[in-house]
């Protein structure tokens, strides 16, 4: 499905990947994290393979894909202490913060199932904040979010690219932030 | 820009453990299902057959062990799969901590909600179809041993056919051929004990294949569900 992509990431940078659906946007995501093995060709991280390091590699990327992934049955803190919580040790008061970042610390204690589709996302949100995880890889972050949603959504990714973080992003909008940014278009 | 220490293995295994009993306690109809199944499965035989108890007795360990292999199969089609359809499962595999931890933790919180379980309510189980309480030890270790195993063939199937829309069929296909000399060694190893002879030669083997999946299952099932992953 891809052919000739080649891209570099570093600290401080930002990678709005888009194109038209079908493309291949979300496999070079997955082949990115390391979840899709490419048929030929190499993802690297700070110049080994990630699959020699891939621990380190996986310590340090968060990544969120379409889906919100939550636990309809856990509450939202659950479904943040058992993901973030297999990252890195974190206290319930940290991923209260990241909830109240994400504008969802109301949402914290109520069962995931009840959550709207854009609480879902915001929560997923919080999730990728807890991480402090240097590398983003955000598949179509901004699906049902509102325009605050959007917004709030950009300025954590500007402040994660200002913090000296680097992010990958796959979206169909246009990224309201003031960082270094590349752009790669996918095409058919 | 990692904040905070790294998490081992262990904590991960325990953090992984507490999430499936806490996600399986959530929804007590799943929990049970496996469960309420074996019981009445086992408790039908007695209504069904004859009120001869020699010939109650007679068929008991078969029963049993039938009841509970199917009791297995039934829940072990969800070990993955609720995971892979909310995408919590990739967020698993990208946690850092390796898949086969993943899958170890996941596989032992199964058996403790199914097998365990189902090990806990076999005297209950017993008494209904007249198995002397003298062989309930003998009946449990090698239900322990079986649920165990049969647990981490179930691993290695719902690996295999997670990404699967109807995978139960496949997997059943998969497990029961392999389940089979558990099935021959658990039950007899009951009838032994029932008949007053030595239980130990099918228990040992029932212990054989016990470490021998829990050897080597693990790694089998992370490749599956790796493969599947991809």
């Amino acid at each position: 499905m891809l052919k000739g992509v080649s891209l570099t990431l570093r600290p401080r940078q930002l990678l709005h990947i888009s194109g038209p659906n079908g493309t291949g946007k979300t496999t070079l995501l997955r082949v990115v994290c390391g979840l899709l093995r490419p048929e030929q060709g190499l993802v690297s991280w700070l110049g080994q393979s990630i699959s020699s390091v891939r621990a380190e590699y996986q310590a340090a990327l968060a990544y969120a894909s379409h889906e919100p992934a939550l636990k309809g049955d856990l509450t939202a803190l659950e479904n943040l202490r058992f993901a973030v919580g297999l990252k890195r040790r974190v206290t319930a008061g940290e991923l209260r913060a990241s909830l109240e970042k994400t504008g969802v610390a109301g949402c914290a204690d109520l069962p995931a199932r009840v959550l709207s589709a854009g609480q879902r996302r915001r929560v997923a949100l919080a999730r990728i904040l807890s991480m402090k995880a240097s590398l983003w890889l955000l598949d179509e972050p901004f699906t049902n979010l509102d325009a605050a949603g959007t917004d709030l959504t950009g300025a954590l990714l500007q402040s994660h690219v200002e913090g000296g973080g680097a992010a990958l992003v796959v979206a169909h909008h246009d990224l309201k932030v003031d960082v270094d940014m590349r752009r790669l278009e996918l095409g058919l | 820009m990692n904040v905070g220490s790294q998490v081992g293995s262990i904590e991960a295994f325990t953090l992984i453990v507490r999430r499936e009993l806490c996600l399986s306690f959530r929804r007590p109809d799943q929990l049970l299902q496996p469960l309420v199944f074996f019981l009445i499965v086992t408790t039908l035989f007695p209504l069904g057959l004859s009120l001869q108890l020699s010939l109650l007795r007679d068929m008991a360990p078969g029963v049993l062990w039938v009841a509970a292999l199917l009791s297995s199969l039934l829940s072990v089609d969800s070990l993955f799969k609720s995971d892979a359809d909310d995408g919590t499962l990739e967020q698993l595999a990208l946690c850092g901590q390796g898949l086969t931890v993943i899958v170890v933790a996941k596989t032992f919180a199964h058996w403790l909600v199914s097998g365990a379980a189902l090990v806990l309510v076999s005297p209950v189980v017993g008494t209904a179809l007249g198995i002397p309480t003298g062989v309930f030890p003998t009946m449990m270790l090698s239900l322990t041993l079986g649920t165990l195993t049969l647990s981490w063939l179930g691993a290695i199937g719902a690996g295999l056919t997670v990404g699967l829309k109807r995978g139960n069929v496949l997997l059943s296909l998969i497990v029961l051929p392999l389940a089979m000399p558990l099935l021959i060694f658990g039950a007899g190893a009951t009838d032994r004990a029932i008949s007053g002879s030595s239980a130990a030669g099918a228990l040992y083997f029932l212990a054989a294949l016990c470490v021998f999946t829990c050897t080597l299952a693990p790694f089998a099932a992370t490749v599956a569900l790796r493969i599947t992953l991809e």
